[in-house]
């Protein structure tokens, strides 16, 4: 069974090490704010939460001494330390050195193969996001892909929505579509499903709400595309840590729920529980995930069931170890050996100034670039991550930005001054880098 | 079908190299596994099931018990049977492999001994081996049951007895228990899937520390 989650041992040790030391640090917040890790709502909170559900984000408790467990560039430090026992580094420099951040021998695509793997983002395809733009006129392209768009959400085809939205979704039917790919029903067990979430949320309140709260507050609510999603995000992201079912994909993730026990019965396995109940513990960003879907479900059900399978599909293999083709040791691999392939003057350069990119490029990719991009270009981007079902877009998409500013690049003489070269994606396009990129960088 | 395990021995892995193992450089691309049953007469050999360590390629040859006056010689059963697609990374390199009778080259009735030959191209790697090799041999065939006869031929219907005056007729109460049990089974089995998702223990939630183990 650890081998269905993760096949090679040494990076499921690495997660272990990892998750105890998440398990320690939240302890230790615990036992340093003397804030018990859950705690049973008395009756009259229970009815002022309650009244207050759809304006959370108005409450403005203390946060300040909580601290989020873990920011991305922690798990970074992490993944440029694996290393495989069983591989012959060597002193010296040879065809083996990885000049990269990471250091293991994963099997990346390169660039003939991914132009095979996303064939329909050729250039001689059209595209939504290159092909749609006012310049062009819609009875080439954007018509006809609309019409197809409305027959396949007619037809109620998910499979045919999953081919259909490699080219880019329209937005009039982006939700539609989403919900079909990812099997989102809006039956009424579903519904109550939520309501039994929410009800959980009244009755317990969690250290992990501290979290959350904090999470949304320094991230989301500073955003300018999304803080009025505040009240939104709390009621999603309350509901999911105490979603039990989201403990299925722990099958299929390299990474474990924490267990912890009732108080008084240490070590007996009856009272052995998880914690929080759905086993993900939040790190800074991870409200990044759920704010974008806010543009296209404002029920709030179907906003959650939405986000709840988008993270058991995609979004949990970018925080944890594994080796998988579209876990972020992969996409961090596939970033910098497109990099060092394709462009090895800037890479070199930025590697001599201390500024190597990975470190650059890391939380856009955690994200999914979420917060970095403007909406509707990441939405298109994730309409990519749907058609295709993988996350090396991510890696490309990055590859693809340093290429486009690589002149600017090449100037700098820091990693501060990377940075800011890199700070603001929100003008990028995303349909045009990526092809450019793909299909017509001369190699 | 079943399967039976066979004990084997495995012998330590022997390393092919050419010149001085201690002298040269590089590392041994080569390796053999001797596999020996010391205790079992020749057997069909079925399935081999073991897990990969960063072996790149398989190759197997067999050693199989010929009539008694010939001396029994070496057949490769498999050749080069790619475990990883890409020798110098890591895919398919711990991945739990199992060969079957029918993707070897030859018969393998009458098996006596196997010599694994291991090969690894890349010098990316600092050994590479094959573990928890089992070897299984055809199971017992069930046996076939031979049905008893009242099955196979059913006696005649009787004739059914006289009604007891005030008793309702028994063939409608049968056919009525029958319809009966079939909504009961109905509904035992279009209940949902939905859990209903609690995570506390008898209403309580109130924990320690999260547990490292």
């Amino acid at each position: 069974p650890e081998h269905l989650k993760e096949p090679l041992v040494y990076m499921r040790k690495a997660q272990g090490s990892w998750e105890k030391r998440i398990l320690k640090s939240l302890n230790s917040m615990c036992t340093e704010l003397s804030i018990p890790l859950a705690r049973k709502r008395p009756v009259g909170e229970q009815k002022e939460l309650l009244n207050k559900w759809n304006e959370m984000g108005t409450d403005e408790p203390d946060l300040s001494l909580f601290r989020p467990v873990y920011a991305p560039k922690d798990f970074l430090e992490v993944l440029i330390n694996l290393r495989n026992p069983n591989y012959e580094n060597g002193d010296s420099l040879s065809f083996r050195t990885h000049l990269g951040l990471i250091q293991v021998p994963l099997k990346v695509k390169d660039i003939p193969e991914l132009k095979e793997f996303f064939v329909e983002l050729g250039l001689t395809t059209g595209q939504l996001g290159i092909d749609d733009s006012t310049q062009v006129p819609p009875e080439l392209f954007e018509n006809e892909h609309v019409r197809i768009g409305q027959k396949v959400l007619a037809e109620q085809d998910s499979a045919a929505a999953q081919q259909y939205i490699r080219q880019g979704s329209p937005t009039a039917l982006r939700a539609e579509l989403w919900a079909l790919i990812l099997n989102i029903s809006s039956q009424p067990e579903e519904l109550l499903y939520y309501e039994q979430l929410k009800t959980n949320v009244i009755q317990h309140d969690l250290l992990v709400d501290s979290l959350i709260y904090k999470d949304v507050k320094l991230t989301a609510s500073n955003d300018d595309y999304y803080f009025v999603f505040e009240d939104y995000l709390y009621q999603v992201l309350l509901c999911f840590s105490r979603d039990t079912s989201v403990l299925g994909h722990f099958a299929y993730n390299s990474a474990s729920p924490p267990k912890s026990y009732i108080r008084g019965k240490l070590g007996l396995e009856e009272y052995a529980v998880f914690y929080p109940p759905n086993g993900v513990i939040p790190f800074h960003g991870f409200s990044m995930y759920v704010a974008p879907l806010c543009f296209l479900y404002h029920e709030p059900s179907k906003l959650y069931q939405i986000f709840r399978e988008m993270y058991v599909r995609f979004f949990f293999r970018l925080h944890s170890i594994s080796s998988h083709p579209s876990g972020i040791v992969s996409l961090c691999l596939l970033f910098e050996t497109l990099l060092q392939t394709y462009l090895p003057q800037l890479f070199y350069h930025l590697r001599e100034i201390g500024a190597q990119p990975l470190r650059i490029s890391f939380k856009w990719m955690v994200r999914a670039f979420s917060g970095y991009l403007a909406t509707d270009q990441l939405l298109l981007l994730w309409d990519r991550i749907l058609g295709y079902n993988s996350l090396e877009i991510l890696a490309v998409l990055a590859a693809a930005v340093f290429a486009f500013r690589a002149v600017n690049l090449m100037e700098v003489t820091s990693l501060a001054a990377a940075e800011a070269v890199l700070a603001d994606l929100s003008t990028l396009k995303v349909m045009p880098l990526l092809q450019i990129f793909l299909f017509a960088t001369v190699t | 079908m079943s399967r039976v395990s066979v004990p084997c021995h495995v012998k330590g892995t022997v390393a092919l190299q050419v010149g001085d193992v201690r002298t040269s450089q590089g590392r041994p691309g080569v390796l053999v596994i001797d596999v020996t049953f010391p205790s079992v007469a020749p057997f069909e050999l079925q399935e081999i099931m073991f897990k990969n360590y960063y072996t790149a390629f398989l190759s197997i040859r067999v050693r199989q018990h010929t009539s008694t006056h010939t001396p029994p010689k070496w057949v490769t059963c498999l050749r080069d049977y790619c475990l990883m697609p890409d020798p110098h990374s890591e895919e398919g390199a711990q991945e739990y492999i199992s060969l079957f009778k029918h993707q070897m080259l030859c018969d393998m009735a009458r098996v006596l001994e196997l010599r694994l030959i291991l090969r690894q191209p890349s010098p990316l790697w600092v050994s590479f081996t094959v573990e928890e090799l089992q070897i299984y041999q055809q199971g017992p065939k069930s046996p076939s049951m031979t049905f008893p006869k009242w099955l196979s031929h059913p006696v005649p219907c009787e004739q059914p007895a006289p009604l007891i005056e005030g008793l309702p007729d028994p063939s409608r109460v049968s056919s009525e228990v029958q319809q009966m049990w079939a909504l009961t089974e109905m509904i035992r089995a279009s209940h949902t899937s939905t859990r209903i998702g609690r995570f506390d223990v008898d209403g309580c939630y109130d924990l320690n520390l999260l547990s490292y183990t």
